[in-house]
């Protein structure tokens, strides 16, 4: 399963790409192997802020529910629409088209604490 | 947890296997929406050898039987099969079966992987007393089906068995890729197809032959996850789902199982005789989801508006042809005319929807 270099990672399979201050977050392709085909994705609205660990969403696949916890905290400035309709995106394209939210990240030493590729890699191999 | 003997196949396959009812089984290979659609377009193939075989045999058998189901096999011609159920004195249901007449005094009872215990002691107990005996040939017969609109064309070259004329719900014996067989015309998907019951370690080669005659065909291998959406969408109940031991046949809407007019006594005909004469308290209906959201085994049903659960959802997935998230539910029996709404609970939400007939889903004639 691809483990993409230069994104940052949380315990709970979500990368998160720093972009300015603003966070973009998903789910990783281990994650979403593990889920199986995903047919809906549930997502917060916009102006919503967020905790660190905070339960934001859902993501379903044919036979399982899995929430999705905020990987770092602050303000959601934007929902990706596009999984409303085509939510084997995740799937698909779990690192580009698949991406969920976008976070204003308000305390940049919670990205830091997240995982690098490789400390992720060494994660899920782990199992 | 049990494997079957068809463990290296599923393995070399890359399967995802998962426990359910004790063994060790695939969930998916590739994926659970392929799997889906290539059952409903083309063809294919399950390992269900964890389901029971039990047969019951003997000079009484039939009898033995008409005591212990609700069905009536003795009026089973030889050769065909019916849908049937145990039940407690309560008319609870112990498990809901398949069960074929093979010859004049042998009978074939599949019961679900997880009950096989359960319903080989309760009928045990029900045959004393008749000419008639029961035996457990679970560990030793594999099951394999061959579902989908391709499977007769599929199966028709590797089998002697005359495939065009084996009717749906019949059942013969013959021989299929070599190994000698009961090839049976039933299934668990909504589609034709074909259940074949062979010896425990000549799965392999009833395996191989059809992958590799099927190949052509567009037949793959399918894992437990698309035939959980493959039995929903035709509108069939799983037990531990939909049905349980706290659940009348009445209830399920499958009274026409019960068959009160046969001749003797049977186990539960008092308690399910007075369902039918009072009506089940609820039923088993049919939803569609026409809001945002997947109605889940579990989830809360409500009138619009009320604040009280008034139903419960038994089974709940996306429907991968119909392409809407679809429910079975347990709800006020009086209130499950087609078009009616309900809101279902999905997590903090409420959500809208809509009672339709049952199936789901019909294969084209």
């Amino acid at each position: 399963m691809e483990v993409r270099d230069g994104l940052r990672y949380s315990d709970d399979h979500e990368w998160l790409r720093l972009e300015g201050d603003v966070g973009v977050i998903g789910i990783t392709a281990y994650a979403a192997d593990q889920l199986g085909d995903v047919v809906f994705v549930e997502m917060p609205a916009v102006g919503a802020t967020l905790t660190l660990h905070q339960a934001f969403g859902v993501v379903e696949s044919v036979k399982a529910v899995s929430d999705l916890y905020a990987p770092v905290g602050g303000e959601v400035v934007g929902v990706n629409e596009a999984l409303a309709g085509r939510p084997e995106l995740v799937n698909s394209d779990p690192y580009g088209d698949g991406w969920m939210v976008k976070l204003r990240v308000a305390d940049a030493a919670q990205v830091d604490a997240l995982k690098d590729a490789d400390a992720y890699r060494e994660l899920i191999r782990a199992g | 947890m049990r494997r079957t003997s068809l463990y290296g196949r599923h393995v070399a396959a890359g399967a995802r296997l998962i426990e359910f009812g004790g063994w060790e089984m695939p969930v998916q290979y590739t994926g659970i929406l392929d799997e889906h659609r290539a059952v409903r377009e083309r063809a294919g193939l399950f390992d269900l050898s964890h389901m029971g075989e039990l047969w019951v045999h003997g000079p009484e058998a039939g009898a033995a039987l008409a005591y212990a189901l609700v069905t009536d096999p003795p009026r089973l011609g030889v050769g065909r099969a019916h849908y049937a159920m145990i039940t407690g004195e309560d008319g609870g249901i112990i498990d809901d079966l398949i069960v074929y007449r093979t010859a004049e005094t042998r009978f074939l009872v599949v019961p679900n992987a997880g009950n096989r215990e359960a319903v080989t002691v309760a009928l045990g107990e029900r045959v004393e007393g008749f000419d008639a005996t029961l035996d457990d040939a679970s560990l030793v017969t594999a099951l394999v089906a061959v579902q989908g609109p391709r499977a007769a064309g599929i199966l028709a070259p590797l089998t002697d068995v005359d495939i065009g004329s084996l009717r749906y719900y019949a059942i013969a014996r013959g021989s299929a890729a070599g190994v000698p067989t009961w090839v049976a015309r039933t299934g668990y998907t909504g589609e034709d197809g074909f259940e074949l019951f062979v010896a425990w370690d000549a799965a392999p080669a009833v395996w191989d032959a059809l992958i590799e005659g099927g190949a052509a065909a567009g037949l793959v291998p399918v894992g437990l996850g698309a035939r959980d959406t493959l039995r929903l969408e035709a509108g069939m109940p799983l037990y531990g789902n939909d049905l349980d031991r706290a659940t009348n046949p009445f209830e399920a809407g499958l009274g026409r199982v019960v068959k009160f007019d046969k001749p003797a006594d049977f186990v539960g005909r008092a308690a399910l005789e007075r369902v039918a004469a009072r009506g089940p308290g609820r039923r088993l209906a049919g939803l569609i989801v026409r809001g945002r959201g997947i109605a889940r085994h579990g989830y809360p049903v409500y009138r619009p508006g009320d604040d009280e659960p008034c139903g419960v959802i038994t089974s709940g997935t996306v429907s991968p042809t119909l392409g809407v998230p679809i429910a079975l539910a347990f709800l006020p029996p009086d209130e499950v005319g087609p078009g009616t709404i309900f809101e279902c609970g999905v997590r903090d939400a409420r959500v809208a929807a809509e009672i339709v007939p049952l199936p789901f889903y019909q294969r084209p004639t």
